[in-house]
């Protein structure tokens, strides 16, 4: 064997304070039962999940009633159709112009919720142990 | 023809293939083909979405359909805008950590079946031609309306880019391409618009239907596309009928469209089902489109595919204010296409029509082709990359150790079928195609995504059972209205506009098939779940 053969030398690896650190963390209870998989890791995991769909299951039902309902609404009640709002019948202004911010309103509510939880999580995995 | 029109062509191209091999000196491994090394930050990446996204179907068909049928169809653009909010809200964070290349991998890391991973593939592949044919089409008659040239002329050429460019520089080098073409595309559409509304101004704001119904704007020769009765007299195939500035523009019975005024409002011919069932496969279908997926790997991690898909909501939607005002527009300044029935070349014709032949006019009529080929360029790479992406892993089994021959061989294995199928197969409708693609992707992915994302109990079982019911199902309706005859009344309606009925099916197939096999739930779901949900901070 070789001296430059990459079997006989081991990959340099560079040592960081930070990483030996990091490397350290999983002896804290929390973390592990999430890694290995223990009951309560589990419904830690459930927990997140079941606030994550709740939150895009309530802001998609915000998207089904304020969008869905238009064309019930349209269909049942034609002369709501008729209603000019700046010289535009209301369902182009509705659909073709304020349907868009809508929806990226919603998007950037969830975003925000979203990530929110996110970090209660986090937070509930980084709690010191008592 | 239009002086403005192969410079500025032959500029699109040029830059397309130039960004392309600008890309190809970054990629340098497999991974850097298929997914850009996971290091394209949120902007570029939802530009690139958003370029990827925007398909001669957005580009050309919205501003047609509108200029067709009036406000009912804005629930094209806006489904198209939607999609990405239930890809935002159920699926985008997780799928990125699940860490996945490709949808197939997707069922392989979440339910380990190899049977539901060949299926997933040949989804992946069925849509994606489905979608990518269209394409071609759309780039072919763009070259007839536009340039006189021949159809397959088109079609080639655009097909020979597009694979040249897939192959040589994979998806790192079109990240950047698709980018450049989504601002390419807002321009091409934006920029005219603002000189269309001023000579409206300077028009006199003329009405959108007047009282008596459209008339001609300018002296007018229509030449008619099929034996048809106009205004009560038959006319054939060829003749030219000439029109003075003021004439009414008359009824042709071939043509599907509405003529009168109550275009303004919503309760055309179309039924509530139809309305409900595009609204379903256009909200549900954009998560499951193969060439949209495979972008979301390009994300560092779930909170930035988070943001990339929230950005890309805000560049589409503000894209598909647009067509709206092309289609309203064209009501004034085209109605002649009303009587052919070439609706979707309205945005290829509006600049020249309303703001004459001068300069200003070609300038800007260029200007809006060379977006019409960015819509084709983009889309079908965009296609192309991950269809033979999935060539490449599960048809080739080349796994990830893969070389980069092996997926040029894909990419160009990929290709040939569409390219060929859209050569023989003229005369399909565009934009219901493309619908009919969001229906199969709606019916397919959508449940599987969903349901696999969010409910540990799926099996594999459950899985295939409810892939083949939904998207077997849309397939048929796919096959049916594509080559089969002419349907009449409700079974037309179920079978044009699928999504409906094909949607709910797969659900509660994947639902009940999945309970009644839940002894194969995998062991390692809570593992599984735990990678899909918890954020990459806490890695272990």
């Amino acid at each position: 064997m070789t001296a430059d053969d990459p079997r006989a030398t081991p990959r340099r690896t560079r040592v960081v304070l930070g990483e030996a650190a990091a490397r350290r963390r999983p002896a804290d209870r929390t973390r592990s039962d999430l890694a290995e998989q223990t009951p309560v890791g589990e419904a830690l995991v459930k927990g997140l999940m079941r606030a994550q769909l709740a939150l895009a299951l309530r802001l998609a039902l915000v998207v089904v009633i304020a969008l869905g309902a238009l064309p019930l609404l349209f269909a049942v009640a034609p002369g709501v159709a008729g209603v000019k709002v700046f010289g535009i019948y209301l369902p182009w202004l509705l659909l073709g112009v304020l349907s868009f911010p809508f929806l990226i309103g919603v998007g950037w509510a969830y975003v925000r919720w979203a990530e929110r939880n996110e970090q209660d999580f986090i937070a509930l995995i980084r709690r010191p142990e008592q | 023809m239009n002086p403005y029109l192969v410079p500025g062509l032959i500029v699109v191209i040029l830059v397309t293939v130039g960004i392309g091999v600008y890309g190809l000196r970054f990629a340098r491994t497999t991974s850097d083909f298929l997914v850009a090394s996971r290091s394209v930050s949120p902007a570029w990446n939802a530009a690139a979405i958003s370029g990827e996204y925007l398909s001669a179907a957005s580009f050309l068909g919205v501003a047609g359909l509108i200029l067709r049928y009036g406000v009912d169809v804005l629930w094209y653009p806006v489904g198209f805008a939607a999609g990405y909010l239930a890809l935002l809200l159920f699926v985008a964070a997780p799928l990125r950590r699940s860490g996945a290349f490709t949808l197939p991998d997707f069922c392989q890391v979440r339910l380990g079946s190899p049977t539901l991973r060949r299926l997933a593939s040949v989804f992946v592949v069925f849509i994606g031609c489905l979608y990518l044919v269209p394409q071609l089409q759309g780039a072919g008659l763009t070259f007839t309306t536009v340039a006189g040239g021949s159809y397959a002329w088109g079609a080639l050429l655009v097909g020979v880019v597009v694979t040249a460019n897939v192959a040589l520089g994979g998806m790192r080098a079109i990240t950047f391409v698709q980018a450049f073409q989504y601002w390419l595309k807002l321009t091409a559409l934006a920029v005219p618009v603002i000189f269309l509304a001023l000579q409206w101004q300077s028009d006199g704001r003329p009405l959108v239907t007047p009282e008596a119904g459209a008339n001609f704007p300018v002296a007018t020769t229509v030449v008619i596309e099929q034996d048809a009765t106009v205004g009560g007299v038959p006319v054939e195939k060829g003749q030219q009928l000439s029109f003075e500035a003021g004439d009414a523009v008359p009824v042709v019975s071939t043509v599907d469209a509405r003529f009168d005024a109550d275009w303004l409002l919503p309760g055309g011919d179309g039924s509530l089902f139809v309305t409900y069932s595009l609204i379903l496969a256009t909200f549900l279908g954009t998560m499951g489109l193969p060439h949209v997926l495979v972008r979301f790997y390009t994300n560092p991690d779930g909170a930035s595919a988070r943001r990339t898909t929230l950005v890309v909501l805000g560049l589409v939607g503000t894209f598909y204010l647009l067509p709206t005002l092309y289609g309203v527009l064209g009501r004034i300044y085209t109605p002649q296409l009303l009587m052919t029935g070439r609706t979707d070349a309205v945005v290829l014709l509006l600049p020249e029509a309303a703001l004459g032949g001068g300069h200003l006019g070609r300038l800007l009529g260029a200007l809006v082709t060379a977006g019409a080929l960015a819509a084709f360029l983009s889309t079908s790479s965009g296609l192309l990359t991950s269809v033979a992406g999935v060539v490449f892993t599960d048809v080739l089994r080349a796994g990830r150790s893969g070389s980069i021959r092996d997926f040029r061989l894909a990419t160009v294995l990929a290709a040939s079928v569409p390219v060929l199928l859209s050569l023989y197969v003229s005369n399909m409708d565009v934009s219901r195609v493309v619908g009919l693609a969001f229906a199969v992707a709606a019916s397919s992915f959508c449940p599987l995504l969903v349901l696999g994302i969010w409910w540990r109990r799926l099996t594999d079982v459950g899985a295939i059972a409810g892939v083949l019911a939904g998207g077997g199902a849309s397939m048929a309706a796919v096959l049916i209205t594509v080559l089969g005859p002419p349907l009449d009344g409700w079974v037309a309606d179920a079978v044009g506009q699928p999504a409906a009925w094909t949607v709910p099916l797969a659900f509660l197939v994947m639902v009940v098939g999945s309970l009644l096999t839940s002894r194969r739930v995998p062991a390692d779901v809570g593992a599984t779940m735990l990678r899909l949900h918890s954020p990459e901070a806490l890695r272990v």
